[in-house]
């Protein structure tokens, strides 16, 4: 019996050699691209929110265009039409605007005109909706047509439509990103799979001969590059948290912009990304183990 | 021999844990390597097989562990056509074999004692079950000083010892050696060869590929003759070991 080795102490060593000179590169692909992963989930969850910022803002508004009929002045068709919206069902404030307010918004168009105040300007009415149960457009329509009121209600949905596009097509792009991000991760482990196979042939032939079945040889890999993915995500999103919480810091209290609103919890969306880098690698592995076993032995 | 081989192909002794029914192998499109082998080995009992370079010894000994198919026949292990045995069913019959590689096939990034641990560990089986059993084989076939080495500081012989504990560290039902005395010395050799007569006592099925002539006489064991592919069965010549 050997001085030095303690029977009663004896570990099973790992089947796998536990360390590959080729890991290194393999840690850093899958860390750069968990990295990108996961900087792509912040910025689909601050555009989301963006859009939906923006969106809840539109939709809570209504903007009322009067136009002055008869002998009316502006601002007594402005006024008259503040009342019969704020009597509405569904609007909590009408307020008709200061006339400079639509000054100010037509003097891009016309320039610096002196005597603007003696042009048909139309005035402006601001509606605040009902948040739960808002006035429609016609319904705001219909109420100005009772009073006789020239006027044409906005109730913002062209934009509408288009932000909530601009989302869906920013969270669609995200989620493209991410699967193609998943799928060359995938590839990526596949491919090492392969690589590790065949310089590992030797262990796989052993085990086979000695009555391991092809499960059970998959599996050593499929833990392996688990493990080293699940590695290489952690490393990525802890710098793609260190490039959030960098961006948070110098955005302000507004995040990266007001465009792209980043906001502290946006950084937990990281938090996933090793357990689903080690997944991406298991299922890769795993699959490509299994197909070449059966065709190595 | 404890009965004639070709007999039992005959199936008067389907207990044979090996027999090979009009078996023939080829690599590819390659010529037959082996041609229309028709033998049985009976439970318990001690062969050798050897020929020429080339006659097909190892080609023969993988059909029988199952790392090759026959392009004809029919093989049979413990009973079982493994042709039609499932997929699942073969890693057990696996199990039941031991083999000592002509090239032996340590793994090296694994120390003395988990090489010969191994088959253990595949079956399954707890350590604290195995390991003092382990550590008596490897102290039985000159190792004991030697279980934290690893392969590549091993000399011929202990790697050559190594192997074959990992092949017999499961009581396997056959044991397969392909050329298990190549790479040592004469007395290494007669060494290694009582212990599978040892084994052989303890009831495995032993078949041995071998190029050693002397050897063979020496055993008193019959003989499986490969010539261009075909198996001529001898009878013991010799004293019996």
């Amino acid at each position: 019996m050997s001085e030095i080795f303690d029977v009663q102490r004896w570990k099973p060593a790992p089947f796998l050699p536990e360390k590959e000179t080729r890991d290194g590169a393999l840690i850093f692909v899958i860390a750069v691209l968990c990295f990108l992963a996961c900087l792509t989930a912040m910025g689909v969850i601050a555009a989301d929110r963006a859009a939906a910022g923006w969106t809840g803002q539109l939709t809570g508004e209504a903007t009322v265009i009067v136009r002055p009929r008869g002998g009316e002045t502006p601002d007594a068709a402005a006024a008259r039409a503040a009342e019969a919206l704020a009597g509405t069902a569904g609007v909590t404030e009408a307020r008709a605007l200061e006339p400079a307010k639509a000054y100010d918004l037509i003097r891009p168009w016309l320039g610096d005109v002196s005597d603007l105040e003696d042009l048909p300007v139309p005035r402006l009415v601001a509606v605040t909706l009902d948040g739960r149960h808002p006035a429609t457009a016609a319904q705001l329509g219909a109420a100005l047509t009772s009073q006789n009121i020239d006027a044409t209600v906005d109730d913002h949905s062209i934009w509408i439509k288009d932000i909530r596009r601009a989302g869906g097509l920013v969270r669609g792009l995200g989620a493209g990103i991410f699967l193609l991000i998943a799928a060359a991760a995938g590839a990526v482990i596949a491919f090492a799979t392969r690589a590790g196979l065949a310089a590992r042939r030797d262990v796989v032939e052993v085990l086979h001969l000695a009555g391991a079945e092809d499960g059970f040889i998959a599996r050593l890999f499929q833990v392996r590059f688990a493990r080293v993915a699940g590695y290489a995500g952690l490393l990525g999103a802890i710098a793609a948290m260190a490039v959030g919480a960098g961006l948070r810091i110098a955005g302000g209290g507004e995040g990266l912009t007001p465009a792209l609103p980043l906001a502290w919890s946006d950084l937990l969306a990281v938090v996933p990304c090793p357990l689903l880098a080690a997944l991406v690698a298991a299922t890769a592995a795993q699959l490509t183990a299994i197909g070449l076993i059966r065709t190595m032995l | 021999m404890s009965r004639n081989p070709v007999a039992a192909a005959a199936g008067k002794f389907p207990e044979d844990v090996v027999r090979f029914d009009d078996v023939s192998m080829r690599y590819g499109r390659g010529p037959d390597v082996l041609t229309n082998l028709n033998f049985g080995l009976a439970p318990g009992s001690f062969h050798f097989v050897t020929g020429p370079s080339g006659a097909g010894k190892s080609s023969l000994l993988k059909l029988i562990y199952l790392a090759a198919q026959p392009s004809k026949g029919l093989v049979h292990l413990f009973g079982q056509d493994v042709a039609h045995a499932p997929a699942s069913a073969k890693p057990q019959l696996r199990r039941r074999i031991g083999v000592v590689f002509q090239d032996l096939v340590l793994l090296d990034h694994l120390s003395t004692f988990d090489n010969a641990a191994l088959p253990l560990r595949i079956a399954g089986r707890k350590p604290a079950d195995y390991r003092n059993d382990v550590a008596e084989l490897l102290t039985w076939v000159g190792l004991g000083q030697r279980m934290h080495a690893m392969p590549a500081t091993l000399a011929g012989g202990e790697r050559q010892r190594l192997a074959i504990a990992r092949a017999v560290v499961n009581r396997p039902d056959i044991l397969l050696a392909d050329e298990p005395t190549g790479n040592v010395d004469h007395d290494m050799a007669v060494r290694i060869f009582r212990l599978f007569v040892e084994l052989n006592r303890l009831g495995t099925t032993v078949l041995i590929a071998t190029h050693d002539q002397d050897l063979i006489a020496r055993s008193g064991r019959p003989v499986l003759l490969l010539e261009n592919g075909r198996i001529s069965p001898k009878p013991a010549q010799g004293p019996l070991a």
